[in-house]
């Protein structure tokens, strides 16, 4: 029993940490400029197909794609945002949700042509396959080393946005967008070089979920529907949020697949249901 | 967005004008008719579309009147399609009356999610309609023992309609059917939307702290319009279910509700029309290119999506009336 429950908490905490690197980008682009961008998880499956690309055509090791994941996640997030989303920033809710979709449907369909519907293998190097046995549980070595990664990214990241000059300004343009322009802070440039920041990070998530979750065409609305509740009940723009929404989706997650199975993602749903009926703007939302 | 002439200022003329019959309309409401001489082996595509416009007329009312985006509109088409397999499943084929119930039981699931839905506004109401709809699709497709799961309802048969037609192979019936439904609820939206409801629906679109200030209701009226769509979806659900004699998981995805919003915006949302003009071009399209590939359909409809958000923002009915409106002014 206990070592079940901790074999839970272990999964659930890697898939987590998953999440946590898909969504944190889109919540602090949407908290600051409330810009809908249901193509984010586009940005993923890009970065996940550079890795393969990578590792499966022209041989690369594993460690040497993830930066590459994540610079080329990055390059299409600016192209993006230059392109179509600065357009649209004044624009409603529903035409931005219209444009992102439209992203979607195009990546998808574009994934579909280059590499076909069927899921991708990944070659991950040997030392990050097998497993540890603790307590007579079998603890996977790339969801170890997953929490590892994600937890020293999460750090960088969090100082970067407490402690550097950068990080201020996303903050007060996230807090009040009018008075930071009225300070002189550039938004639309902070704004740019964030977006890219949190495209880039769903492309590293990307690439790194493709071991536990697949990659195929259908990865950029699959996962949506996942990033969406933990921006949403994690609260905009919140990054102590995001985390926590992160974790509990991926721990309740594993802990229905284990035991629920036959319930499904229906107690997901229903869990983010009740959370928003209660609180709006998220767990730790501020608007 | 129907723009309000400077010349007329008393509202009761302003919704007699909108009430008044167009030549255009009545020329589109007659060639709705065409596809029975002019196309006789397209029926059941047109009964499809005519299916697939009522869904979207349904989802105009929310969305193009009362402002209410929904990512999870599948959810009471999918219901009322579910409901009407099952009528017919546990032995009462009848399709107006089973039409009836598919319409009712949409609409109680409709006002019950109504007291969510009025809320809400903006990103957590575009979160709320998709947590509803995907709740939804899991039942459905978890409850196998009832819906079939993902396998669909089998063993749906309807009995002739009124008696007298059977649903034929050729799909006259079925096209028939579905237009006549069409026709009648498109008539009661459009009394619906030039009515003083309709006009109060449009002042919760554009601003609803002002109506607020007025002291006009916004809840009661968002719940039920909502509970009207609702039926309406269902009506087209159930439409779906008596004509093609199977129900499959697909009524209730995200992909329908995806599609309908597309199909929607493609036409042009506030203007009743644009769902009809929509559901002609996208479901056309999807039929010639299907033939081709169907796993790049995305790609065009994407494109197209991307283009009308750039360049029409009112949708094809939106940039027509621009094209006439300045048409008419330069001819002055």
């Amino acid at each position: 029993m206990i070592t079940s429950l901790l074999g839970i908490l272990f999964d659930g905490f890697a898939y987590g940490m998953l999440l946590f690197l898909l969504s944190v980008g889109l919540s602090v682009t949407l908290g600051m400029m409330n810009f809908v961008n249901l193509a984010h998880c586009s940005l993923a499956m890009v970065g996940g197909y550079i890795a393969v690309t990578l590792m499966n055509r022209a041989g690369w090791p594993f460690f040497a794609t993830l930066p590459m994941a994540f610079l080329g996640a990055a390059a299409v997030s600016i192209v993006l945002e230059r392109l179509l989303y600065r357009p649209l920033y004044r624009a409603t809710d529903l035409d931005q949700s219209l444009l992102t979709i439209g992203i979607v449907f195009v990546s998808i369909a574009t994934a579909a042509y280059i590499y076909g519907t069927a899921q991708l293998p990944v070659q991950l190097p040997d030392y990050l396959r097998g497993s540890y046995q603790v307590f007579g549980r079998n603890f996977g070595v790339y969801r170890l080393f997953l929490i590892g990664f994600s937890l020293v990214i999460s750090i960088v990241l969090v100082s970067t946005l407490e402690y550097t000059r950068f990080g201020a300004q996303v903050r007060a343009a996230v807090d009040n967008q009018r008075m930071a322009r009225g300070l002189g802070i550039d938004v639309n440039g902070v704004f740019a070089i964030t977006f890219a920041l949190g495209g880039g990070l769903a492309g590293l998530g990307g690439a790194l979920a493709i071991d536990i979750v697949g990659l195929d065409p259908s990865f950029a609305f699959a996962y949506l529907v996942y990033v969406l509740i933990v921006v949403s009940v994690g609260g905009l723009g919140s990054i102590g949020g995001t985390f926590v929404a992160a974790m509990l989706l991926g721990i309740s997650d594993s802990a229905g697949k284990y035991y629920f199975p036959q319930v499904g993602a229906f107690l997901i749903y229903l869990v983010m249901i009740a959370i928003l009926m209660w609180r709006p703007a998220g767990l730790f939302g501020k608007r | 967005m129907a723009v309000m002439s400077s010349a007329v200022t008393n509202p009761h003329q302003f919704l007699q004008a909108q009430n008044r019959w167009h030549w255009i309309e009545v020329a589109f409401w007659l060639a709705t008719l065409l596809p029975f001489v002019l196309t006789p082996s397209y029926l059941s595509l047109a009964s499809q579309i005519a299916i697939t416009a009522l869904f979207a007329l349904s989802l105009d009312l929310i969305l193009g009147y009362a402002g209410i985006v929904s990512l999870g509109h599948a959810a009471f088409f999918g219901f009322g399609a579910y409901t009407a397999g099952l009528i017919s499943k546990w032995g009462w084929g009848e399709p107006l009356s089973g039409l009836l119930i598919a319409a009712f039981s949409a609409a109680v699931l409709g006002y019950l999610m109504s007291f969510i839905i009025a809320r809400f506004r903006h990103l957590t109401l575009i979160m709320m309609t998709l947590g509803l709809g995907l709740l939804l699709f899991e039942v459905a497709n978890k409850a196998s023992w009832l819906t079939g799961g993902a396998d669909g309802l089998q063993g749906v048969h309807m009995w002739p309609l009124l008696g007298m037609f059977r649903f034929d192979l050729y799909g006259y019936t079925a096209y028939t059917y579905a237009l006549i439904v069409l026709f009648l609820l498109f008539l009661l939206s459009r009394r619906l939307t030039n009515s003083p409801f309709g006009l109060a629906l449009r002042g919760i679109r554009e601003n609803l702290t002002r109506m607020r200030a007025i002291g006009a209701t916004s809840r009661s009226h968002i719940r039920t319009v909502y509970t009207i769509s609702a039926a309406i979806a269902g009506v087209a659900g159930g439409l779906l279910t008596q004509t093609t004699e199977t129900v499959s998981l697909g009524v209730v995805d995200f992909q329908r509700s995806a599609d309908v919003l597309v199909i929607l915006v493609l036409g042009g949302a506030g203007r009743l029309y644009g769902g009809l003009i929509g559901a002609i071009i996208f479901m056309v399209a999807r039929d010639q290119f299907s033939g081709i590939n169907p796993q790049y359909w995305y790609f065009p409809i994407g494109v197209l999506l991307i283009a009308v958000v750039m360049f029409l923002p009112n949708g094809i009915l939106g940039g027509l009336a621009r094209l006439v409106a300045s048409w008419r002014s330069r001819s002055q």
